[in-house]
């Protein structure tokens, strides 16, 4: 009679035999290519947003930010993203909860639902705020009559940043909670707890990292976008210019260096971003869902 | 307390002890039917009752129809040169070990993450011709900025990150033993990566094609400093949307963005037919 | 073919993966690699067939240093375990690779190529699968097919690394047989690797019991079992029961007493006395024997496991009696070993 086997594998080896790799020319060669591409693409753009704007020394570049627009834009890109990212934070974890939890008819097409903002153009995704609340349009009329604006102003704005950012944190949360199933919250419920203890002391400590990532991503989106936005602020100096729009106005009235000045602090943005995400990915990996990208 | 007995039949969702499905489902339907669902109907409602005769006219406008032409080239041509050099990356990313690649890797994203205009501006006065790659391509004669080729170089740097996020977790994830398989039946290096890894690769890389394509039809802010902008010759679709909106053409504007959703949709549902019909026969 | 490892050494990263191994292989031959995990088999069987370099030492294949070969030029027959299969290919395009990918005359025409795979699907007895892809077998059907690649490029010699460890039990026993035929049918030298002793000492000629890098005995099944030649072999192989002994004038002792085993050419000292608990001669009075007292009595199958406590160290040992026999119940019970090994205790 047989031992009883315990299933076992001989380990893997990383070997780097010559039958499952290139030569090393070969290997330096397609190095220096995807290196070479990479820098001209993706390191040169970053590196003269930050050149232009010290072009003509640090004072003028402290100038440039402290002009008053250039401080109004900042507080309403700001804004802006405080009223998005909460938005879209409790949205996202509804939306994955519903999915996630349950079983029910139509829930790949509320899926697909959620990732279209990912291939509508920016530009349409404010054409249709235009075509609902302008001065033509379907709600138009009414809005005018009762004095309330929503094109050309804030909330205008923030109705096109949510639109274009909603799927950040839901695309983030869904696999991962499916991923991890709902064994734990059947046995938080089991114990007695209920529906928002199970949430808050189980769900969410189990999805916080994948969370963090979602409005890490969202966040960024919010500050830096630019054709949804641009289609319905109208341009308003001082009122209705969140960041991107200024580094337009000024990049168009030939102000290099206040352009790239504010074009330096987005590109600040986006380096924390990637720091921050990159941190996550390499201490939570596991714990954040296997869906990368967007 | 009492409890429904279970019907057997056709259910709306299947039974389940967690709590909450009303509470978000509902939340989750009404915000998506608020954001999205009334936007988008007022764009669909409004191409209907631009009439089939305006419609038409506006489609087969010279100016729009070179404006979609150069959108979607440019697109096509960028998101192939990306799958060449996106692919490469990955490679290099997935099967070398080198100083600094967890850099390079984060890099990948930075497209992702800096906003667009910011993209704009700087890829304009890198390209433009008195600018640091600009004047080394002058004397060649070849002009960038103020190009379709400037809008080419503005998509591939936007949709960059779409392929090598989509093969890279493929190509981490090919066997090593289907290459040493293929090793010991004789087949040398360039045998294995053209007959073994690139076939096994294809679905990801079209995957990856179609969205960065996707993104550089609608992609409006990296373009339009860096492209010029002349009517007929650099105007993308996007741009001439906006600038009907800024003329107060609202059914020239929404008809330009009916065609442009169509055309991206029935491209991404044909991949999406190609991609399933792939995975049933392959597993 | 036959196939010499010669004083092979391999280091992984500086940790040595094996041990200055040699092996004879005879042509025709088909051989069991056997060992726990990270005993260096499969090492050992990827260093035949090229896909890692030794460390040190040779590998021939007949009078030919194969060392100084690519893995391409080896032509070797490669089965992995997670067969391996080229997923967008389909069943005869998989088995056709190795001649498809063959250069100028060597490489036969297009016909020629579909006639052979048609032919081993044959010989695999999966006739008709031709256009099948890998996603639509079993995992026995795909196992089979990665034989009949393999045999394709009619290898030197047929490497099969854990060839039914992804399987099922029952489809593993009918896999066996299987292969046994074929290797009878195509004579190929074939060396493949296993954690499981059954499947090894059921289907190969010799056996090669590997362990921490080095090997610790060749032997067909019946010398592996009968007279292991190591503590390792004797209880990786088969069940063992052991017990702390001693040798003094050419007997063996526990405690103070001798136990009516005699070893006149055992060192005298400690040693570590080994016997299969079933192999025992159960004794009523006990004048030289191994007497203990009942500490736990299992039923298993058709025969009952008992486990003694010796003397006055409370040593245990298992032994098994058959289920009726009244010294299962008794408290005390007394036996000797028919067939047992000595090893000294260094």
């Amino acid at each position: 009679m047989a031992d009883p086997e315990i299933k076992s594998y001989e380990p893997h080896h990383e070997s780097q035999s010559a039958a499952v790799t290139e030569s090393r020319p070969v290997r330096l060669l397609l190095m220096a290519v995807a290196f070479a591409f990479l820098a001209i693409f993706l390191l040169l753009p970053l590196i003269i947003v930050f050149h232009e704007a010290l072009a003509k020394g640090l004072s003028a570049y402290t100038e440039a930010l402290s002009n008053p627009d250039t401080r109004s834009a900042i507080r309403l890109t700001l804004l802006v993203a405080a009223i998005a990212v909460p938005l879209n934070v409790v949205f996202g974890i509804s939306a994955a909860w519903a999915i996630a939890k349950f079983e029910f008819k139509g829930k790949a097409f509320l899926t697909t639902l959620i990732d279209l903002p990912f291939s509508v153009s920016p530009v349409i995704s404010g054409l249709v705020y235009v075509l609902l609340f302008g001065a033509q349009g379907l709600l138009g009329g009414w809005l005018k009559e009762h004095g309330i604006q929503i094109l050309f102003a804030v909330p205008g704005i923030v109705l096109a940043t949510v639109f274009v950012t909603f799927p950040f944190v839901a695309r983030e949360l869904i696999p991962l909670m499916q991923e991890q199933g709902n064994g734990d919250e059947e046995a938080a419920l089991s114990l007695g707890a209920n529906g928002w203890q199970t949430f808050w002391y189980v769900t969410l400590p189990n999805v916080k990292w994948g969370l963090l990532y979602g409005v890490l991503l969202c966040n960024a989106r919010s500050m830096g976008e630019f054709g949804a936005v641009s289609v319905v602020s109208g341009h308003i100096r001082g009122l209705t210019n969140t960041m991107p729009l200024h580094v337009e106005i000024l990049y168009n009235e030939y102000n290099a260096v206040g352009a790239f000045a504010v074009a330096s602090l987005l590109a600040g943005l986006a380096l924390v971003t990637l720091v921050l995400k990159t941190l996550l990915e390499m201490r939570y990996g596991a714990e954040i869902a296997a869906t990368r990208g967007h | 307390m009492t409890i429904a007995p279970a019907k057997a039949g056709w259910r709306f969702r299947q039974p389940s002890v967690i709590p909450g499905f009303g509470l978000t489902l509902g939340f989750s339907l009404a915000y998506l039917t608020l954001i999205i669902l009334i936007p988008l109907s007022g764009l669909v409602w409004r191409s209907a009752a631009l009439g089939w005769a305006d419609f038409w006219a506006i489609a087969t406008d010279r100016r729009t129809l070179n404006a979609l032409e150069i959108s979607f080239g440019t697109a096509f041509i960028a998101a192939a040169v990306n799958v060449v050099f996106g692919t490469l990356v990955a490679w290099v990313l997935v099967r070398y070990r080198f100083p600094g690649r967890r850099i390079v890797d984060a890099m990948v994203d930075l497209p992702f993450a800096l906003p667009t205009a910011v993209a704009g501006i700087a890829l304009t006065t890198l390209y433009a011709p008195n600018g640091w790659i600009g004047h080394l391509l002058a004397p060649l004669g070849i002009k960038v900025a103020y190009t379709p080729l400037g809008i080419v170089v503005a998509l591939v740097f936007i949709g960059l990150p779409f392929v090598v996020r989509t093969v890279q977790p493929i190509m981490e994830e090919i066997d090593k033993e289907v290459e040493e398989a293929a090793a010991t039946l004789g087949a040398n290096r360039f045998q294995i990566i053209t007959r073994i890894l690139f076939p096994g690769l294809s679905p990801a890389i079209v995957t990856g094609f179609s969205l960065a394509f996707a993104r550089g039809v609608g992609e409006y802010g990296s373009v339009i400093f860096i492209a010029g902008n002349l009517p007929y010759k650099s105007e993308i679709a996007p741009l001439l949307i906006v600038i009907r909106l800024e003329e107060y053409n609202y059914p020239a504007a929404t008809a330009i963005a009916a065609i442009m959703l169509l055309l991206s949709f029935s491209m991404l549902l044909v991949i999406n037919l190609a991609q399933s019909w792939s995975r049933k026969r392959y597993g | 073919m036959e196939v010499r490892v010669a004083n092979v050494r391999k280091e992984f990263d500086r940790f040595p993966a094996l041990h200055d191994v040699s092996l004879d292989i005879k042509s025709g031959e088909l051989i069991a690699l056997l060992g726990p995990s990270g005993s260096g088999k499969t090492t050992l069987l990827r260093l035949i067939a090229g896909l890692e370099r030794p460390t040190r030492g040779k590998i021939f294949f007949g009078d030919e240093d194969a060392s100084q070969r690519s893995i391409q030029e080896r032509n070797v027959g490669f089965v992995f375990q997670h067969y391996a299969l080229f997923r967008h290919m389909t069943v005869a395009d998989n088995i056709g690779f190795g001649l498809k990918v063959r250069h100028g005359p060597s490489r036969p025409p297009a016909a020629e190529i579909r006639r052979r795979a048609s032919e081993l699907l044959d010989l695999v007895q999966l006739s008709g699968l031709e256009r099948r892809y890998p996603a639509q077998l079993s995992g026995g059907q795909r196992q089979r097919v990665a034989l009949a690649r393999a045999m394709a490029i009619e290898p030197k010699v047929l490497l099969l690394d854990e060839p039914f460890g992804a399987l099922d039990a029952q489809v593993r026993r009918e896999l066996r047989r299987w292969l046994r035929e074929i290797h009878d049918r195509t004579g190929h030298t074939t060396v493949f690797v296993t954690h499981d002793q059954e499947e090894a000492l059921e289907l190969a000629d010799r056996v090669v019991v590997m362990s921490q890098g080095r090997i610790e005995q060749v032997g067909s099944a019946d010398e592996i079992y009968d007279t292991p030649n190591s503590p390792f072999v004797y209880s990786f192989i088969g069940e063992s029961s052991t017990l702390p002994v001693k040798v003094e004038d050419g007997q063996v002792w526990i405690a103070d007493r001798p136990i009516g085993l005699s070893a006149p050419h055992a060192p005298s000292g400690e040693a570590m006395l080994y016997f299969r608990p079933h192999d025992v001669e159960l004794l009523d009075g006990c004048s030289g024997c191994i007497a203990g007292t009942v500490a736990a009595s299992r039923r298993v199958a058709g025969t009952r496991r008992v486990e003694l406590e010796i003397g006055g160290e409370r040593q245990r040992v298992e032994i098994e009696l058959p289920v009726d026999h009244p010294a299962a119940q008794k408290s005390r019970v007394a036996f000797r070993p028919r067939r047992w090994k000595l090893f000294p205790t260094a």
